[in-house]
């Protein structure tokens, strides 16, 4: 029997130092056994280099940044599907997310179908919720506090031991081991990043990831544990290894049974020197490090593409433990004419 | 041979890290009319820079907000916040449509009386109220939101001498979980503060309590924090009932409700993820029906929400008076409205469209306005299409605040007009002359010119 | 003096410029292209405003103020020499 073909658009082609997750998310769907992926790349820039790799993507387009608001990204992706007849979408960047839950019940009624998060959930899982999403659920969160003010800093410092980790409440993180270097820190995220700025107790250890999917009623349906083993000076991981550690997989699967969580996440975990496993940040979205649970047995783009489709799933159930990715960079010999293409047009078709 | 379409060459460096906007399709139009009366029309008759209202728009978001509240709950009263917008026109356009007034000084107080509000649907706030507006409020039965210990006993020495019972509510304040917490503003709830004054209104026997009253703060995003001062509130009166056998006829839960702007420094843009009336409404009312009142026991309602009502029917059409090409290379347009007129273009990014059609090529610009001050600046960074000297453009939700902050600096306060509902431009306020500023001028015979 | 393109500039009509000397990419509109495109022909400013007025809906102080900043903006992007 012949596999259905299933046109599907993704984001996050930018496989740079910092990668996005599309790359390795078309390499799945490409591996896909139930269907055929036809898989058209939406990309934010003309320089992602997912664009241009041979046999990734069939067609290309820039899409407007979220910041350009929900009205322009509707009318460009409307204008996509008036051409390719999108299925399904699969967006990888935090950053856009929120525009996309927005979307999704008008693209929907398009035809366009997507599996993420509810609203309800990307929001408890901010950072700053961190705590009472811990307490909610019985999942061990790291002590921590959410702060608007130095004197605030102060007070709450005596009641907690350093070191301590003081986040922004999106991006950055410092350890600080006195109250001065706390401060320090403080002035530079709150000027940065705003406040509440997080305090939160240093739990010294090692950080493991999980990268899975929920189907929404709080079934696992997928779960793969990792340990990085080498990390860039941006804090991604250049290489990991997959690993069994049962306590891990009973947190994801605590995690996706309380939250009911829908679609795809990646867990960051630090287990500490004790062996208690607590859990860091919750990413709403697949990792870039996806490949290497698929090479090992699940592949959770194709799951998250049929359980898009309203397609029954049935749930991986193991991995192949120990087995290793290794990222390495390429460089590709691009026309300047393709460049120009998506430049001048905003579309490009790989000949 | 018929000549071609013009418009400014222009080149653009490609750059990564800027948005591929470039042969993008795009579908923005041009704001030419406001409901249906030409942009050109306007400025023609009334001049540029000129503030625009929509009886229409204000009628429809009125309607809106009322109908989120009415469907969630079954006794909903809106007062219209005068500091907002205290044009009369528009506060009448709010009374007719049911709202009552909200005031904060005695001449606002006396600007609704002017309007013809009758004195029990005045609700008059704030720190700043005389003795003489004291009375004022008092004979006209009008409901005394108390500030202060201050202000509480001089309203029962006030009873005493004008040998009536002055309606009153006061002002709480309490933590609702966000930041900052707005303290400087009636009695904390959480010390006891609150509790202080209520029990001292009650012992003097010469004030009627008739509400409670909260306003958590503006621009708040935070649908939970309403259902949470929502939930605090019904408590204390739940509370009183249980200890003084008396029922708070209402709550009033203030304003703070977002508009459709966007904040500076907010990453998406207002429309996509401010809260909507209905997700208000579901916070307040959810919190109302699970406090522990009786149905038929339900208190009223009270929402002095300003800027959620006003923004978006107000519009700033201004007109293009120069190009600039900066030392950067990059471009500035200066236009003939500046902050001292839009005065919330220092924490919003107002969305702005050019009022004639224009290209698919935008250029990044910095769009200044023509006061002779580096802070004059409309919008820091803005992609706007090529637009030529003269060409006008629409400053959109500009409705509330800009009309009683705006100020007389270097050139004069320019005209507002309101499209009524039927499509009529009306002026509300008249274009100031070069002799308005020098009005309240005197000058001492010392300085007396020679004729 | 007149402005002259610099050598080398890859322009194609979809308004795709390429500076083969800096490796700097650009986009012109379509009458920049057709201004390029004179000005690769060796025409003269005064030529190119003329040709400006014929061809398109624009009297000659607009054209005249806009083909200054263009060319202003070539110069900034070093696209053009001038010995002025």
């Amino acid at each position: 029997m012949s596999r259905p073909r299933v046109n599907i658009a993704v984001t996050g082609l930018n496989a740079v130092d910092s990668p996005g997750p599309g790359v390795p998310v078309i390499r799945g769907l490409h591996e896909a056994l139930s269907f055929e992926a036809n898989v058209t790349g939406l990309a934010y820039e003309a320089l992602e280099p997912g664009i241009y790799m041979d046999g990734l993507v069939n067609k290309s387009y820039l899409i407007p940044y979220p910041t350009e608001g929900i009205d322009s990204l509707r009318d460009r992706l409307l204008y996509i599907h008036q051409k390719e007849h999108l299925d399904v979408i699969i967006p990888n960047f935090d950053a856009e997310l929120f525009s996309f839950m927005k979307l999704a019940p008008e693209l929907e009624q398009h035809g366009i179908h997507m599996f993420l998060p509810t609203l309800d959930q990307f929001e408890e899982r901010q950072k700053a919720n961190l705590s009472a999403f811990g307490k909610k659920h019985g999942i061990d969160v790291p002590e921590s506090l959410t702060i608007h003010s130095l004197s605030e800093l102060e007070k709450t410092v005596k009641s907690m031991d350093f070191p301590l980790m003081i986040k922004g409440r999106y991006y950055e993180a410092y350890i600080a081991h006195t109250l001065e270097q706390a401060k320090g820190y403080y002035a530079k995220i709150s000027a940065k990043w705003g406040v509440p700025v997080i305090v939160q107790k240093f739990v010294k250890g090692t950080e493991l990831n999980v990268t899975g999917l929920g189907d929404g009623s709080g079934q696992t349906i997928a779960a793969v544990a990792m340990r990085k083993q080498f990390i860039t000076d941006k804090g991604k991981a250049w290489a990991g290894i997959t690993i069994n550690d049962p306590d891990l997989l009973k947190i994801t699967r605590n995690f996706i049974s309380s939250t009911h969580w829908r679609g795809a996440f990646e867990l960051e975990i630090m287990k500490s020197d004790n062996g208690k496993c607590y859990l860091m940040e919750i990413n709403p979205r697949i990792p870039a490090w996806v490949y290497l649970a698929i090479a090992t047995g699940q592949n959770i783009p194709e799951a998250l593409v049929n359980l898009a489709l309203g397609k029954p799933v049935s749930p991986y159930e193991s991995y192949e433990v120990g087995k290793l990715f290794i990222r390495y960079s390429y460089d590709m010999i691009v026309e300047r004419n393709n460049f120009e293409q998506l430049s001048v047009n905003g579309e490009f078709k790989q000949i | 041979m018929t000549r071609k379409e013009y418009e400014r060459p222009l080149i653009r460096k490609l750059e990564t890290g800027m948005p591929g906007k470039f042969g993008m399709r795009n579908d923005l139009n041009p704001k030419t009319h406001i409901d249906e009366v030409a942009v050109s029309d306007l400025v023609r008759k009334y001049g540029s820079p000129l503030f625009v209202f929509s009886e229409e728009t204000i009628v429809q978001t009125l309607n809106k907000a009322k109908r989120a509240f009415t469907t969630r709950y079954p006794r909903v009263q809106f007062a219209w916040s005068y500091k907002t917008n205290y044009l009369d026109s528009i506060c009448r356009i709010f009374h007719r449509e049911g709202a009552w007034a909200e005031v904060v000084s005695g001449f606002e107080y006396e600007k609704a009386l002017n309007n013809q509000v009758d004195g029990k649907k005045i609700i008059f706030n704030g720190p700043d109220k005389s003795r003489e507006d004291l009375q004022m409020a008092i004979k006209n039965d009008s409901l005394i939101h108390i500030d202060h210990l201050d202000e509480l006993y001089e309203l029962v020495d006030l009873a005493g001498e004008l040998n009536s019972k002055p309606k009153v509510a006061i002002r709480i304040n309490l933590d609702t979980g966000i930041y900052p917490q707005w303290d400087r503003f009636g009695f904390n709830l959480e010390n006891g503060q609150a509790w202080d004054a209520i029990n001292k209104i009650m012992h003097s026997g010469k004030l009627e309590l008739t509400g409670l009253h909260c306003h958590i703060g503006t621009f708040i995003s935070s649908t939970g924090a309403y259902g949470i001062a929502a939930a605090k509130l019904a408590q204390l009166a739940i509370d009183i009932r249980n200890k003084y056998k008396f029922a708070i006829k209402y709550l009033d839960l203030g304003g703070g409700f977002v508009s459709r702007n966007t904040l500076k420094g907010s990453y998406l843009p207002g429309p996509d993820v401010n809260p909507t009336f209905d997700d208000y409404a579901e916070a307040i009312a959810t919190s109302l029906h699970n406090s522990g009142f009786e149905t038929q026991e339900l208190p009223l309602l009270i929402l002095e929400t300003g800027r959620a009502l006003i923004d978006e029917a107000g519009y700033l059409i201004s007109t293009v008076l120069a190009n600039k090409r900066l030392a950067s290379g990059s471009r500035s347009t200066v236009i003939d409205a500046g902050v001292n007129l839009l005065f919330t273009s220092f924490w919003y990014d107002h969305k702005i469209l050019p009022a004639q059609p224009f290209s698919q090529y935008f250029e990044e610009t910095l769009l200044c306005g023509p006061l002779c001050m580096n802070i004059d600046v409309i919008r820091n960074s803005i992609n706007l299409p090529l637009l030529k000297k003269g060409e006008r453009i629409v400053i959109f939700s500009t409705g509330a605040y800009n009309i009683t902050q705006w100020m007389q600096f270097i050139t004069m306060r320019p005209a507002v007009v309101l499209i009524s509902s039927s499509g009529e431009p009306h002026v509300i306020r008249k274009r100031e002359g070069r002799d308005n500023p020098g009005l309240m001028e005197q000058i001492p015979g010392f300085l007396e010119l020679n004729k | 003096m007149e402005p002259s393109l610099i050598k080398d500039i890859a322009l194609s009509d979809s308004g795709f410029i390429f500076n083969p000397v800096t490796g700097e990419s650009f986009t012109v509109n379509p009458i920049g292209v057709g201004i390029l495109n004179q000005l690769r022909l060796g025409k003269a400013r005064q030529e190119i405003l003329d040709q400006l007025v014929v061809e398109f809906q624009v009297d000659l102080e607009q054209a005249e103020r806009d083909l200054m900043d263009f060319l202003n903006l070539l110069k900034h992007f070093r696209l053009v020499s001038s010995n002025e």
